[in-house]
């Protein structure tokens, strides 16, 4: 770097972040645009129309102003009954609801709001990909806590525990979780928060994938006694109704972490569209059975890529939630990276290396079932003949 | 199994038998008797492509055709909503409420053989106390699939987060 070079400009703290691993291999994919997907990481289901409608109308009403800081009230109210309806959780609307860009943007708010510099944050890891960049950028000190293939990728408070470090103020936690498709079932989740509740912390959780849950019963760690109060739940309408191009999230807490939110989002963004916030309306309200239709779609799909990658020789838990399954692939021999790489190079099919996600995903990748059928049977037939052409090459 | 197999023929996403047991995890035997349980409890009744009316509209007319019906003692409607059922023209008939009684959609070569069809067969039945006739323009959804409906995938990125 030459001292007139812009680089010159941009903050050591950012040009010290590294690029999400997510973006370099998207980089290597856009280059073969006949390759089969598997590496997406959003639903393969436009959103249902009367949704759209919703946000159409809304533009044809002329609503195009800024709403207030938090969001619609009437969006705000909607959040609070669908919260009430399908998770069990009471907030009030006017006080402890902030509507947000995405839950990215609304986890983003949550940690600048309440971390001080060198405060440090519990996340288990493989882990969506923004987590420690957002702790980072906001000053603290990402304390990462691994989740085991043995536990399916759940999380043990022992590891809580044995990661716990003194000045530690918050937890992160994202179950069901992209991309192991992992979830804490109830009792495991009792003394998470147990252990929250004894090192006071503060919990954020993104809970996106909740209701992609297609065994047993999703539990919001907020809903578990002397929670509430040291929770920031975090939701939204990306995934379950299939509007991630929305961008809309949602996060309740108590008044003092939404008012501290409220300053964060207020400064940055100011607020959400208002069309978008009238679609998600739309979804919290008339949308069930749709969201109903595309989880009976995915559990069948994941159901039928589990099975082949187990044949095949790829390890693969059967993922409880989520689109995403995460098969082991250190018995081909290669690392994730390298698989990841050939498989694409030789088989024209796109996977996501499980380190992209963290290096607690080594081994793994990512492999997710927003896809339909055909595309999902094609990279499984191609990836059967690549598992083999390695297991030929060490046979010989 | 056998409710499994209808929730895929539902969904048209996986018609053909193989592609249905690998999707199920079963054999192809088992999807086969599962189809065979639905046809003999006439929950299926056959299989049909979905076409898009455009590309045959060379050789097809579709009209709606509402009837009104004087209904029988003992028997109501359903003499004559059979007798209508069994013409090859009638593709779809149904018992409505409202101001007429069946609703019968009709198809033909050609606008002159629908006309046909309803002056010469259809309102000289016993029964039958009048009929209108609506000729089909333009279709914009056929069977749950829109036509000219795709979705532009190109924006959608091949690897996200």
């Amino acid at each position: 770097m030459n001292d007139s070079s812009p680089d010159r400009f941009v903050a050591d703290h950012v040009r010290s972040l590294p690029r999400s691993g997510i973006r370099d291999f998207f980089a290597l994919v856009q280059k073969m645009p006949q390759a089969v997907s598997l590496g997406i990481g959003e639903p393969d289901f436009v959103t249902p129309w009367n949704i759209r409608e919703a946000a159409i109308f809304s533009l044809e009403k002329g609503k195009t102003s800024y709403t207030d800081n938090l969001g619609l009230l009437a969006c705000r109210k909607a959040v609070s009954a669908y919260l009430a309806r399908v998770f069990g959780l009471s907030y009030h609307p006017e006080k402890e609801c902030l509507i947000g860009i995405g839950v990215s943007e609304t986890m983003d708010t949550a940690i600048r709001a309440i971390l001080n510099p060198g405060d440090k944050v519990l996340y288990h890891e493989p882990c969506y990909v923004s987590y420690a960049p957002g702790i980072r950028l906001a000053g603290g000190v990402p304390l990462p806590v691994p989740t085991r293939p043995d536990l399916e990728f759940s999380l043990a408070v022992e590891d809580l525990e044995a990661a716990w470090e003194p000045g530690t103020k918050a937890l992160i936690l994202n179950f069901p979780t992209n991309p192991t498709g992992g979830v804490v079932e109830r009792e495991r989740l009792e003394r998470i928060a147990r252990f929250a509740c004894e090192k006071d912390l503060i919990v954020l959780s993104d809970e996106i994938y909740a209701e992609l849950t297609y065994d047993g019963e999703h539990t919001s760690i907020a809903t578990l006694p002397g929670m509430r109060e040291r929770t920031i739940f975090l939701h939204g309408v990306s995934k379950a109704f299939a509007m991630t191009g929305f961008r809309i999230g949602f996060a309740c807490a108590p008044h003092e972490i939404i008012e501290a939110m409220m300053k964060v989002h207020q400064y940055a963004i100011m607020s959400v569209p208002i069309f978008t916030q009238e679609a998600a309306i739309e979804a919290l309200t008339h949308a069930d059975d749709a969201v109903a239709r595309m989880r009976d779609s995915y559990r069948r799909r994941r159901d039928f890529l589990v099975r082949r990658f187990n044949e095949m020789g790829l390890r693969c838990h059967l993922p409880q939630a989520t689109f995403y399954t995460f098969p082991c692939v250190k018995e081909t021999g290669l690392d994730e990276k390298t698989f990841a790489t050939r498989l694409l190079e030789k088989q024209e099919v796109a996977v996501v290396p499980g380190t992209a996600f963290g290096p607690h995903g080594a081994g793994f990748v990512r492999a997710s079932f927003s896809t339909g059928y055909e595309k999902i049977e094609t990279a499984c037939d191609r990836m059967d003949r690549f598992v083999g052409s390695l297991r030929g090459a060490a046979a010989q | 199994m056998v409710k499994d197999v209808l929730k895929l023929l539902l969904e048209g996403e996986a018609l053909a038998t193989p592609r249905m047991a690998a999707v199920l995890g079963a054999t192809e035997a088992d999807v086969e008797t599962a189809l065979e349980a639905l046809r003999v409890e006439q929950t299926l009744l056959g299989w049909r492509p979905v076409i898009n009316p455009k590309a045959v509209a060379e050789n097809q007319v579709h009209a709606l055709i509402e009837v009104s019906v004087t209904p029988e003692r003992g028997g109501g409607f359903n003499r004559v909503a059979e007798r209508i059922s069994k013409f090859d023209q009638v593709e779809t008939c149904y018992l409505m409420s409202g101001g007429y009684d069946l609703m019968v959609v009709v198809r033909g070569a050609t606008l002159l053989s629908i006309a046909t069809f309803v002056s010469e067969k259809l309102s000289t039945l016993g029964g039958v106390r009048s009929t209108a006739t609506r000729f089909m323009l333009r279709c914009y959804k056929e069977s749950g699939f829109l036509i000219d409906g795709g979705t532009d995938e190109e924006d959608r990125p091949a690897v996200s987060p």
